[in-house]
């Protein structure tokens, strides 16, 4: 059942990663970017992030994607120019990008081979308890240096956005 | 009915497979596409990865704190993303062009 779901949620996000690369609009790009961070969710979910699957869906699923989808349709992107491929490129580009993702899939079981398994429920620290406790114990420095960030990011968002810079 | 060829549970190495697909397919989009817009979200697309290898090694080494750590390249992704949608507005403003083939005002 886990590793069904898994090649599922995998299948999801690896067809969705593909579709955000080869579409030339940027709405179907970031609509597959949302299949990919729901399949993600799922993923974290089966690994025992609670949590983290849930912020996903809200902060990037939900407020992330609100955002690019809002700058799309505020600049009307249309669909980029097509420019002449090198004939090269076009025909060994997908035998050199499977040999590659063959390569990195080897050098990664070689890295961890496969005597540690994942099993749902096998990880339960992964709730908001647990994470809260070390966010702010251990990690409370980097929490609130977190919101000076994200305090700038807001300033800076404004002001490039109302004023025209020569 | 036959068994199914997979395995009960699922490998570790399937995850940082997976994880390490997907930062690809990022790499190739942010090399790729010609659209600013595009090209923004396939660095999304590389840090959510990330976030997923993080989140496995959190799982193998049972441990919470790759959670923490994959909270946190969520909170600087979003904060990217508004500072990265800022620029992309003010440049759209001032050059009336999305293809970063055409913003090479830097060049020269």
């Amino acid at each position: 059942m886990d590793a069904l779901l898994f090649m599922l949620f995998a299948a999801i996000a690896v067809v969705c990663g593909i579709n955000l690369v080869i579409q030339t609009h940027p709405i179907s790009s970031a609509l597959s970017l949302v299949g990919v961070m729901a399949a993600l969710a799922a993923l974290y979910l089966l690994l025992g992030g609670e949590f983290i699957a849930a912020a996903q869906l809200v902060v990037y699923a939900g407020a992330v994607m609100v955002l690019f989808i809002f700058v799309i349709m505020l600049l009307n992107a249309g669909t980029e120019h097509k420019v002449k491929k090198n004939p090269w490129s076009q025909y060994a580009g997908i035998p050199m990008l499977l040999l590659f993702l063959g390569i990195v899939a080897c050098l990664v079981q070689q890295m961890f081979p496969s005597t540690e398994s994942v099993s749902f429920g096998g990880f339960t620290k992964g709730g908001p308890l647990e994470i809260g406790r070390a966010l702010f114990t251990t990690y409370l420095l980097p929490f609130e240096v977190t919101s000076v960030l994200i305090l700038i990011a807001i300033l800076g968002a404004i002001v490039l956005a109302r004023k025209e810079i020569d | 009915m036959p068994p199914l060829p997979l395995p009960p549970t699922v490998p570790i190495s399937w995850y940082l497979t997976l994880s390490a697909i997907l930062f690809s397919l990022g790499i190739a989009g942010f090399l790729f596409r010609r659209s600013i817009i595009t090209v923004f979200m396939s660095i999304e697309l590389m840090l959510n990865a990330v976030n997923l290898s993080f989140i496995t090694f959190s799982y193998k080494l049972k441990q919470v704190d790759g959670h923490i750590f994959s909270f946190f390249v969520m909170v600087v992704a979003a904060a990217e993303a508004a500072v990265g949608l800022a620029i992309i507005l003010t440049v759209f403003k001032n050059r009336q062009t999305l293809e970063i083939d055409e913003l090479d005002s830097l060049k020269n």
